[in-house]
C-alpha cells in the first residue's frame, strides 16, 4: 500500500543511520532523500517543504545539541510529524438513532472510486445492524443508475433512483422521504463525479448539501492522485465543508502521498480507505500505524486486528492447544495455509510485520492459486506421513509427487518450509508477545533460506533438443526481423 | 472550435498557473537567479506533476547556463521551453491504420481512468472521419460497465458487440473482432476493465486479451491505448511500465485535462519509458478529444507569459 514511500524512506533513513554522529551536515544531506522520497510519493510540494522544515527545525536543535542515539531520534521526530499530518482521526460515521435517518453524501471527481466506495459504506452499515438505502444521485455518467442497482442486488440492499428525474437535487429529496417509508435508518447519496472547477456542477452539490443537509459528507480521493489533490480537495472543502476523506485504490502500488496532502489541506479526518475491488475490502484508517508502516516498523496492531477478524476464533485456539503440546503437523500448516490463502490477506499480512517490507515484494509474485498446488501435495500423503515427516522417503516422496502430480523436489521443497514453520511455531507455544515478535523474525529467516513460499519453480514444458531450440531460435529471429521491416 | 483552439483551452489553466508564478518571480527590471529563485521555480515545475528527476533537470539547467545573473522571464522560459521540447520529442503519431482489414484499437487503463468515456470519443472521431466502428464491451467485470459503452454507442450511432452474461473478455474481443471483419468495418475498439497494475492476474488476462485478437488478425491490435487520468501523480509511471508490459501499449490517451491537474507525469514517462502522448481529453463532451503536439504542448504551457512580455 505505502509501500514504495515505505522503501524509499526506509533506504533514506538507512543512509542516515549509521554515520556516527549526526551533524548538521550529514542530516541535512539525510533529510534531503526524506523530501524526495516524500515527493516521489506525491505528496504536494508545499506539504512536503511544510513537513520538512518542521522536522529540520526539530531535528537539526535537539539531536544534535543532545546528541542521544541520533537516528532513533531522527525517526522519532519523522514518524512523529508524519502522525501529525495525517491524524487525528474519527472512524465514526456519526450515525444518529435507528429511529431517524441519517444521511451520508459522497462527492468526488470523476473515477475517484465514489459509487464502489458507496457499495462498501453500505456492507459495513448493513453488517452494522442498519438499514441502508442507496441513493443513485449521479444522472450524469451513462449507466451508473444500474451500476448502483447492481451493487444493491449483491448486497441485499434497497437502492432508490429515479430515471424520469434531471435533477439530482428532486432525486436526493425524494430518496430521504422514501426512506422514511421503507425504514431505512442511513441514507448513502451517490453524487456524480465533477471537476472542483466546474462552477455549475459545484453549485449543484452545494444545492443537495442545503436542502437534504446531510449529516456527514465525505470526499473520495484516488490514492494516485499527484499534486492536483490539494486543489480539488481545498475546492470540494470550500463548497461543502466535508466531514471525512476516503482514500481509494490504496491497494495498488501508488504511494499515497496524497493521503499526507488532503489532511494537511482540508483538515478532516482520513476515515476509510478502500484496499481492494472487492465490497468488504474497505478499512479504518490509522494514521500512526500508516507512519509506522511508512518507516518500515510493521504494523503489528493491525496484524492482530486483520488475523482476528479473519481466523476462525476456535480453531487458533484448538491450535493454541497443540502448539503448547509441542506438535505442529502438517495438517495444521495445511489450516493455516488455507487461512492464509484468502485472496489478498497474505499480501496484507506480509506488509504488517515487521521487517517484511522486503519480503512483501516478493509475495507481490506470488500467486495465491498456486497454494493449490501445497495442499494437492499434502492431500497426496498418508495420515502417518502427515504426523512425521521424517517418514518420507524417496519412494514415498515420488509417490506423492505421482499423486499430486508434481516434481518430487516441490515435495521436499514443502517438507522444508514445514520444518521451517514449525520450528516456530512450536517454540511459540507459551511465551509472550514480545518473544512471538521475536520469532517472528527467525521465521523469516527460516522461510528466506529453505522456503520459497509459493516460489517454486516455473514449468519449462519439455526439454526442447539442441536442434529444436535452433529451429526456434531461428523463427523468433525471422519473426522479430518482419516486425522491424514492418515499421 | 478548431483543435489546436481547443488544445489551448484545455490547457489553460496548466499555463496560467506555469505563468501567474513565473511572472511574479520576475520584477521588471530582471531578477538574481539564486537559491531562492531556483527554489521558487523548482516549486512551479514540481506542481506540474513531471517528477523529480525532470524537474531538478530543468532546474538545474537553469543554474547551469544563468546563475549569478539577473536575467529577463523571455531567457528563463526559453530555456525551459527547449529543454521541455527536447524532453518530450517524439514524432506526431496518430493512429497506424491497418493496410487492409479492419483496425483494430485495445484499450487499457486502471480503475476510473476514464477508459469508456475515451473509447466514445475516440469512436465520435472515427465517425466524423467517415469510418464504421465497432465497439467490443470487454469490460465484463465492473457492474453495468457493458450498459456504460452501449449507451454511448447508441448514442453516437455504432455498434457494440456485448457478450453473454458473465462471459470472458477475452471471448468478447475475439467476437468483436470478428463481427467487424465479417461486417467490414473500418475500425473495432475494445473496451478492458480497469485493472490496477499490481494485480497479476488481470495483467495476464490482459495478455490474454490481446493474444484472442490476433487469432483473426496477427498483427492486431494495431493500437493498445493506455488510459491515463491527467490527476495521476507519479504512479502513472508504474502504470505505464507495467501496462506496456502486459498489453504493448503504443500510445496514451491523456483524458481529464480540463481540470487544474497538469498530467505533467507524461514528461516522466516519456523519459522513462518512451511511451508517447496520442491524444488529449479536454472536456466531458464527445468531440472533447485533440491530437497531441508536444511542441503545441510545451508552446501553450508558456504562450501566455510570453504575450505578457
Amino acid at each position: 500500500m505505502f509501500e514504495s514511500l515505505q522503501d524509499g524512506l526506509s533506504s533514506a533513513l538507512k543512509s542516515l543511520s549509521g554515520q556516527g554522529k549526526l551533524t548538521e551536515a550529514n542530516m541535512r544531506e539525510g533529510l534531503k532523500l526524506v523530501e524526495r522520497s516524500l515527493l516521489e510519493a506525491d505528496v504536494s510540494f508545499e506539504v512536503a517543504r511544510y513537513f520538512m522544515k518542521n522536522v529540520t527545525e526539530k531535528a537539526v536543535g535537539e539531536t544534535v545539541l543532545k546528541s542521544l542515539k541520533p537516528q532513533q531520534q531522527v525517526v522519532g521526530i519523522v514518524y512523529q510529524e508524519l502522525c501529525d499530518l495525517m491524524g487525528p482521526v474519527d472512524h465514526s460515521l456519526h450515525l444518529k438513532g435507528k429511529n431517524d435517518v441519517t444521511v451520508l453524501m459522497l462527492c468526488g471527481l470523476q473515477g475517484a472510486g465514489k459509487t464502489t466506495t458507496v457499495g462498501k459504506l453500505g456492507k459495513m452499515l448493513k453488517a452494522g445492524q442498519r438499514n441502508p438505502l442507496l441513493v443513485a444521485a449521479d444522472l450524469q455518467r451513462p449507466a451508473a443508475i444500474d451500476q448502483l442497482h447492481v451493487l444493491g442486488e449483491q448486497l441485499g440492499l434497497p437502492v432508490y433512483s429515479d430515471r424520469e428525474e434531471k435533477d439530482p437535487v428532486k432525486v436526493c429529496n425524494a430518496a430521504i422521504k422514501e426512506a422514511k417509508k421503507l425504514g431505512a435508518d442511513v441514507v448513502i447519496l451517490d453524487t456524480a463525479g465533477r471537476l472542483h472547477i466546474d462552477e455549475e456542477l459545484m453549485g449543484q452539490l452545494e444545492r443537495i448539501d442545503k436542502q437534504c443537509s446531510p449529516e456527514q459528507i465525505y470526499l473520495t480521493v484516488d490514492a494516485m492522485t499527484g499534486q492536483d489533490a490539494v486543489n480539488s480537495a481545498k475546492a470540494f472543502n470550500d463548497a461543502l465543508e466535508i466531514d471525512g476523506v476516503i482514500m481509494t485504490k490504496l491497494d495498488g502500488d501508488a504511494r499515497g502521498g496524497a493521503a499526507l496532502s488532503v489532511k494537511h489541506v482540508t483538515g478532516v479526518p482520513i476515515k476509510f480507505m478502500g484496499t481492494g475491488e472487492k465490497l468488504e475490502a474497505l478499512e479504518p484508517f490509522h494514521p500512526d500505524r500508516m507512519a509506522q508502516r511508512i518507516l518500515g516498523q510493521g504494523d503489528i496492531l493491525t496484524l492482530f486486528e486483520t488475523a482476528q477478524k479473519e481466523f476462525d476464533q476456535e480453531q487458533m485456539l484448538a491450535q493454541e492447544e497443540k502448539l503448547k503440546k509441542g506438535e505442529f503437523t502438517l495438517d495444521d500448516f495445511r489450516k493455516q495455509m488455507s487461512m492464509i490463502a484468502k485472496p489478498g490477506l497474505m499480501q496484507k499480512m506480509m506488509g504488517m510485520m515487521p521487517g517484511m517490507g522486503q519480503m512483501r515484494e516478493a509475495m507481490n509474485d506470488f500467486d495465491e492459486s498456486e497454494m493449490k498446488g501445497l495442499f494437492g501435495i499434502i492431500d497426496s500423503m498418508t495420515p502417518a506421513e502427515k504426523a512425521n515427516t521424517k517418514l518420507i522417503d524417496q519412494s514415498r516422496r515420488r509417490r506423492i509427487a505421482a499423486g499430486a502430480g508434481c516434481e518430487p523436489h516441490q515435495v521436499n521443497e514443502l517438507i522444508k518450509q514445514y520444518d521451517a514453520m514449525a520450528q516456530v511455531m512450536t517454540a511459540m507455544a507459551g511465551k509472550g508477545m514480545r518473544d512471538r515478535m521475536k520469532m517472528m523474525g527467525e521465521l523469516q529467516g527460516g522461510l528466506a533460506q529453505g522456503g520459497t513460499l509459493g516460489k517454486q519453480k516455473q514449468h519449462t514444458g519439455k526439454r526442447l533438443s539442441n536442434a529444436q531450440k535452433k529451429n526456434m531460435r531461428k523463427a523468433r529471429q525471422e519473426a522479430l526481423k518482419k516486425k522491424r521491416k514492418k515499421r | 472550435m478548431g483543435l489546436f483552439d481547443r488544445i489551448k483551452k484545455g490547457l489553460k489553466k496548466t499555463s496560467q498557473v506555469l505563468n501567474t508564478d513565473v511572472r511574479d518571480l520576475f520584477k521588471s527590471e530582471g531578477r538574481l537567479i539564486d537559491e531562492d529563485f531556483l527554489d521558487e521555480l523548482r516549486a512551479i515545475l514540481f506542481k506540474t506533476d513531471m517528477g523529480y528527476d525532470p524537474a531538478e533537470e530543468l532546474v538545474s539547467e537553469v543554474a547551469k547556463g544563468m546563475r549569478g545573473r539577473v536575467v529577463q522571464m523571455q531567457e528563463v522560459i526559453d530555456v525551459l521551453k527547449s529543454k521541455l521540447k527536447e524532453l518530450m520529442a517524439q514524432d506526431e503519431s496518430p493512429i497506424r491504420f491497418a493496410d487492409s482489414g479492419p483496425t483494430i484499437i485495445m484499450v487499457c487503463g486502471v480503475n476510473g481512468a476514464g477508459k469508456t468515456t475515451s473509447i466514445a470519443k475516440l469512436a465520435c472521431m472515427f465517425r466524423g472521419q467517415d469510418k464504421s466502428v465497432v465497439l467490443g464491451a470487454g469490460d465484463t467485470f465492473r457492474a453495468a460497465a457493458v450498459e456504460q459503452l452501449g449507451i454511448w454507442a447508441d448514442r453516437l450511432g455504432v455498434e457494440c458487440i456485448k457478450g453473454p452474461e458473465g462471459s470472458h473478455p477475452a471471448t468478447v474481443a475475439y467476437q468483436a473482432v470478428e463481427h467487424a471483419i465479417k461486417s467490414n468495418a473500418d475500425v473495432c475498439i475494445v473496451d478492458t476493465a480497469g485493472r490496477l497494475q499490481t494485480q497479476k492476474n488481470l495483467m495476464t488476462e490482459l495478455t490474454k486479451i490481446r493474444d484472442s485478437i490476433r487469432k483473426q488478425i496477427p498483427d492486431a491490435p494495431h493500437e493498445v491505448l493506455l488510459v491515463l487520468d491527467a490527476t495521476t501523480g507519479q504512479n502513472g509511471i508504474s502504470q505505464a511500465n507495467n501496462f506496456a508490459d502486459a498489453a504493448g501499449c503504443t500510445g496514451i490517451v491523456l483524458a481529464k485535462l480540463d481540470g487544474t491537474a497538469k498530467g505533467g507525469v507524461v514528461v516522466a514517462i516519456r523519459q522513462q519509458i518512451g511511451l508517447p502522448v496520442k491524444y488529449v481529453g479536454v472536456g466531458e463532451q464527445h468531440e472533447d478529444l485533440v491530437l497531441f503536439n508536444p511542441d503545441n504542448f510545451v508552446d501553450e504551457m508558456f504562450d501566455d507569459a510570453l504575450a505578457a512580455n
